[in-house]
């Protein structure tokens, strides 16, 4: 019996953490991530951590992204569209006020709008209000926007984070003081680790159902399984090491989320480096690279195949994984048809993310077996942006595409892809013009095939949300239609 | 003296020095390691076999497998090769400029050329090594070469200085005198007279900083700027298997003990070649 004395210490210390998470239930909640956001400023920077921690808990738009990336009513409770599809009305909500007690009117929302789409305006998605001809105020609760031509995808573009709704009164203090209508208040922000929020009162709608809110940011894998092992923090959003969920599912304290994410992982090459300008050798590389053997061997397990840059959960997908399946005979015909000396020899730049590091070596040791030689070189991001990104100076790279319905940035002929076909650029602009659901569905699918088809990347996988959480934690969102984390519906199961 | 005394104490001395015994053992297996990876590994490290990832040490796998299947025993076998290239060739750049460079601080002791070589190495001595061989490598790109040359300029200051010292002493002893008295000149007397007497001194600290660049070369390619994939490395192996070290151990345990290893015995052999070559401690001479 020389283990008595231990396990009853073990049995205390564990009655002890019971209570102490049992007093944590009681409304408030630690959600760790990687990434701390520059500032708190979504309609002012592109950096998606501003809105993971602020959208829709403190900050509201005209309309919202739910859990299923479907468009669903914000601020504005109701719109009437015109027949032609240029006059969008919008009926606000009614008793809104913004945190600090000022009152929210349709003064506000012109103000916003007008503020985006402003020459001087520093909003990161310029080109969601590009559309945006004249908004009138009629009344309090009433705005109409006219815009300059039908855009299928205007109530869609309200619900990002970058179109939310602020006051004139605090719009030059935002970034270090968020001032929204959202159900929790911003209270204290520690740079370097944490920001804190409050339940808001006063909220006009469902209120939230927690009382306080903390968001820790870790940003090194280790450190992050160690806190979520001691407990530190009860929500793991977006979780950077998958080798270790497995380890979380077995444990009954903690619980693990995959979900879907907007990120295409693409090996991205240089369409006008030779030889990669030759369709043959882009071919060739996508029909060397075995995914299942990625998506294991990266992310060990988590991802979906896709075939072109688009991603599965989306009704208007297409499934073209066939058209790059894995067949290194073929690689190499199409190789030697192309014409090239082999081994052909290809700069490979990686950014620290591991589902690039480790991508890279694995695609690096298949494209090896047909005859292309990847020279991997690891970059940091700051460096990747430079040179890869915005210099081109590469051969391929690996990158996750997370911005929701970006397949049109591709019609960018100086996008870093460097892919310059007028086809697939008239689809795209045929897009933007077109409202009729149907059609639009259409064009979609048109511009993932010619993507494919043209082998415009090796199209690896579709990004999974990996969220680790404690057991009694409900109403996380699973997926990540937008980047964020909206804790209104959250709650403790007890 | 006979030379055969001198040589059957020293045959003697190495035997009864513990340190140099251990020592030399264990980097004897490290370079056997290196050396037959040319002709024979276990399992290619080139390629990836996912099915059989993250293995524990077995009959198959001694060391286990890594996270893309490759085997451990394989990459600890060709990761020693970059590891002792790197230390061979960043020790050879510190011995090829600092040697000479001491020789002729030496030479010229108390005039402004040794005060300008002296204080230059100061200067290179005065900056963390590893920081500037991050900055090198940050600038002319991550790669097994860089990293060379980085830690390589580190390496000229201490042969120098240890040269200029082992010199001026000798400078002072009749068998010099004697060789300037024969005309010869400063030059010819740093090459003929004193290189050959201060060469136990460079040996012993040649196996020293052998030691510092294996750990050099394993910091670099920890932080990701030493050898790039796809050559193995300790030291990425270990930073690779960091967020795995709960549930596959063996992933980081085996790289780290090569790395320990490596620079035990290369440390414990300097020390025994030291007590070996120092006269101070050296009997029966």
């Amino acid at each position: 019996m020389m283990f008595k004395p231990f396990r009853t210490g073990l049995v205390s210390a564990l009655a002890l953490a019971g209570a102490v998470s049992a007093a944590q239930a009681d409304g408030s909640l630690t959600v760790a991530m990687q990434l701390e956001p520059p500032h708190l400023d979504p309609t002012s920077a592109a950096a998606a951590a501003i809105d993971s921690v602020l959208y829709s808990n403190v900050y509201e738009g005209l309309t919202r992204f739910a859990s299923d990336g479907s468009v669903v009513p914000g601020l504005a409770r109701s719109w009437d569209i015109s027949e032609d599809g240029l006059t969008y009305t919008f009926h606000l909500a009614e008793g809104v006020t913004f945190h600090d007690g000022s009152a929210f009117d349709a003064e506000d929302v012109k103000f916003s709008l007008d503020r985006a789409r402003a020459e001087d305006s520093t909003n990161a998605q310029k080109g969601l209000f590009a559309a945006i001809d004249t908004v009138e105020v009629t009344d309090p609760l009433t705005v109409v926007v006219t815009l300059s031509k039908p855009t299928g995808s205007f109530l869609f573009n309200m619900a990002w984070g970058d179109a939310v709704i602020v006051a004139p009164e605090s719009a030059d203090t935002l970034q270090t003081t968020p001032n929204g209508t959202g159900a929790f208040k911003f209270a204290d922000w520690v740079q370097g680790d944490r920001i804190e929020l409050v339940k808001n009162p006063d909220y006009w709608g469902t209120p939230a159902v927690l009382d306080e809110a903390t968001f820790k940011f870790i940003s090194d894998p280790t450190a992050a399984f160690a806190a979520v092992m001691a407990e530190d923090v009860d929500v793991f959003y977006s979780f950077p090491a998958p080798e270790n969920l497995p380890q979380f599912d077995m444990d009954p304290r903690f619980k693990v989320l995959a979900g879907s994410t907007e990120g295409e992982t693409i090996l991205a090459m240089n369409n006008k480096l030779p030889p990669l300008d030759d369709v043959r050798v882009r071919e060739a590389v996508a029909h060397a690279i075995n995914r299942q053997e990625i998506i294991d061997g990266a992310m060990f397990g988590y991802g979906t195949p896709i075939g072109s840059f688009f991603p599965p959960h989306n009704p208007d997908y297409v499934d073209l994984t066939g058209l790059s399946d894995y067949d290194p005979e073929k690689s190499k015909a199409l190789l030697e048809e192309a014409g090239v000396t082999l081994p052909v020899r290809l700069k490979m730049t990686l950014p620290p993310p591991s589902y690039a590091r480790r991508g890279g070596e694995i695609i690096a040791a298949q494209l090896r077996q047909v005859g292309i030689e990847a020279q991997i070189e690891n970059v940091e991001w700051a460096q990747w942006l430079e040179t890869t990104f915005r210099g081109k100076d590469y051969g391929m790279t690996i990158v996750s595409h997370v911005e929701p319905m970006d397949i049109g940035s591709l019609a960018n002929p100086d996008y870093y892809t460097q892919y310059d076909n007028a086809d697939f650029q008239a689809v795209i602009e045929e897009l933007s013009v077109t409202a009729d659901p149907a059609q639009r569905s259409e064009l979609f699918k048109q511009a993932q095939t010619m993507l494919a088809e043209d082998y415009v990347a090796g199209f690896l996988f579709q990004m999974a949300l990996l969220t680790v959480a404690k057991t009694e934690v409900e109403g996380l969102w699973v997926n990540m239609p937008t980047p964020a984390v909206d804790l209104t519906a959250v709650h403790w199961a007890n | 003296m006979s030379t055969a005394v001198t040589e059957r104490s020293l045959g003697a001395q190495m035997l009864r020095n513990r340190n140099l015994l251990i020592g030399g053992a264990l980097t004897v297996v490290f370079a056997a390691a290196a050396l037959i990876s040319f002709l024979w590994v276990p399992y290619p490290v080139d390629g990836v076999d996912i099915a059989n990832k993250i293995k524990p040490p077995s009959a198959a796998h001694p060391f286990g497998t890594d996270h893309f299947g490759r085997d451990i025993l394989s990459m600890i076998m060709v990761g020693a090769r970059t590891s002792i290239a790197v230390a061979i060739v960043a020790v050879g750049i510190g011995m090829l400029f600092g040697v000479p460079l001491g020789l002729w601080a030496a030479a010229r002791k108390g005039t402004l050329l040794d005060e300008v070589i002296m204080r230059g190495n100061d200067l290179v001595f005065a900056f963390p090594s590893l920081l500037i061989a991050i900055m090198i490598t940050a600038i002319f790109g991550p790669s097994a070469v860089n990293a060379i040359i980085a830690i390589g300029i580190f390496n000229i200051p201490v042969f120098a200085r240890l040269t200029r010292s082992g010199a001026l002493a000798l400078w002072q002893r009749d068998f010099i005198l004697a060789a300037r008295v024969a005309g010869k000149g400063s030059a010819r007397i740093s090459f003929e007279h004193i290189l050959p007497n201060v060469a136990n001194l460079l040996i012993v600290q040649g196996t020293i900083q052998f030691s510092l660049g294996i750990l050099a070369e394993a910091g670099l390619s920890y932080v990701g700027l030493g050898a790039q994939p796809p050559i193995p490395s300790w030291g990425r192996m270990l930073a690779e298997s960091q967020t795995m070290i709960s549930f596959a151990p063996h992933m980081a345990l085996f790289p780290g003990l090569a790395i320990l290893l490596t620079v035990l015995g290369l440390n414990l052999m300097g020390d025994g070649l030291r007590d070996m070559f120092d006269p101070k401690l050296r009997r029966g001479r």
